[in-house]
């Protein structure tokens, strides 16, 4: 089972984020923020994050700079999530280092297209109803 | 909805656009037709029906389109446009290099997702197609869809399904909460309504066809004339496309399957035993369209 670090300051977001991962599959673990999430990631990287950009302590685009940093911490395949929806954070993000982006609201057709693109699932061909 | 009503309108769609229903989807007309009604001022899918049959075309039309299927989203199921990429690009670059042009058909383009999303292949593999001409031709049913396709306008939900983050940045432009794909990407798609029921040989020889999700709608004998007439518009080398749940085995002839590439079909020089639209006009020039 692949592992999914949902980093984010909102109990409910981490709460729906988790619901829909462990649909997906995913070993969940939670983080508030940036450097609480450095530290599961030090103890063991997951092979999925799911980021928040705003959160107190560390924020999402510096947690994601120390974590390519790490050893191994280029491993993980980062999708941010965050209601930061402007095109300048867009492009920031991925010179960052993230690998895909979600804007507020989401939902699970938007993160399982999400994880899709990054080759973190794959999904059956749909056929319309 | 009375049975009769029910019969009524199963018929009509049947001969207006091939969607065909079975016995017991009197919930699916209900929930697309009664936002209708009411819209018109129309007490229910009864007065619905009394004003069709009072014969004013407009109300047919609009029927017709609210009970279509429209969904759709960027690079769909992925894997045709993988082939689209790998497969049929690199053999069309090939086996027209004499005459530098392609012709696509997007049989049903519904809100251009579709189109677009085979523009913007073509788009990033442009150091190949330097010089060549290129024509993407998406056509609908549904003049509505095809308003939304032609403005290149979409929500937030609507880009974060199917499409990378690097191709909304490099080809959208952000309006708020809406995104436009860019003027040159539009410019690559042209647009016309069409009824896939009706004779299409007017649009000339393609050497690709998408027809994806749309014909899981009709009943057999409409895609078996579609697939005929289909292939006689392609070029004797090109490619079809189909959806996911879709295939001409065990239909059709005229068409065989790409070895290994699900969803890939090109013509197999077989002629359909159907005359062309033969089938599904008679019964629409009865209706007296
Ligand atoms: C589910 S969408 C498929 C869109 C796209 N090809 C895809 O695969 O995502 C089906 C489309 O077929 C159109 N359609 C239905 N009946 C049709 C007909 N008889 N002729 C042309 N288009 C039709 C509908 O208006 C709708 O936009």
């Amino acid at each position: 089972m692949k592992t999914c670090l949902v980093v984010d300051d909102s109990s409910i977001v981490r709460k729906i984020a988790r619901r829909i991962l462990e649909g997906l599959n995913f070993q969940v673990i939670e983080a508030e923020d940036g450097v609480d999430a450095l530290v599961v990631c030090k103890k063991a990287m997951p092979e999925a994050v799911l980021l928040d950009w705003n959160m107190p302590v560390m924020d999402g685009y510096h947690f994601l700079s120390h974590l390519r940093r790490m050893p191994g911490g280029d491993e993980p395949k980062v999708v941010f999530c965050t209601t930061e929806n402007g095109i300048d954070h867009i492009e920031r993000a991925m010179d960052g280092g993230a690998n895909e982006y979600i804007m507020k609201p989401f939902d699970k057709d938007i993160i399982a297209a999400k994880f899709q693109e990054v080759g973190l699932i794959e999904l059956p061909e749909e056929s319309p109803v | 909805m009375t049975p009769p009503d029910y019969e009524y309108l199963r018929k009509l769609l049947k001969d207006h656009s091939g969607l065909d229903l079975s016995a017991d989807k009197q919930y699916l007309i209900e929930s697309r037709l009664l936002p209708l009604s009411r819209k018109c001022g129309l007490a229910g899918i009864g007065e619905l029906v009394q004003k069709m049959k009072s014969g004013t075309p407009a109300i047919v039309a609009q029927v017709v389109e609210a009970m279509t299927t429209n969904e759709t989203f960027f690079f769909r199921d992925k894997v045709p446009f993988d082939h689209f990429r790998d497969a049929i690009m690199p053999e069309m670059l090939k086996a027209r290099a004499a005459r530098k042009s392609i012709r696509i058909w997007c049989a049903a383009g519904s809100t251009g997702q579709e189109p677009y999303s085979l523009a913007m292949c073509l788009k990033e593999m442009s150091a190949a197609l330097a010089g060549w001409r290129v024509e993407i031709i998406a056509t609908d049913l549904s003049q509505e869809v095809l308003e939304k396709s032609k403005s290149g306008i979409y929500s937030q939900f609507e880009v974060q399904r199917g499409l990378p983050i690097q191709l909304l940045v490099k080809y959208f432009k952000q309006n708020g909460e809406l995104w436009q794909i860019n003027a040159d990407i539009r410019a690559m798609v042209q647009h016309r309504q069409l009824n896939l029921l009706h004779d299409f040989s007017q649009l000339g020889a393609f050497d690709v066809v998408f027809c994806r999700n749309v014909l899981i709608y009709f009943d057999q004998d409409t895609k078996i004339n579609i697939f005929g007439r289909l292939a006689r518009t392609m070029e004797a080398d090109g490619f079809l496309v189909l959806g996911a749940a879709e295939t001409v085995v065990g239909l059709t002839d005229v068409f065989k399957p790409f070895p290994d590439k699900r969803g890939l079909y090109r013509p197999s020089g077989a002629r359909a035993t159907i005359a062309p639209a033969a089938m599904a006009m008679p019964k629409i020039a009865a209706m007296g369209r």
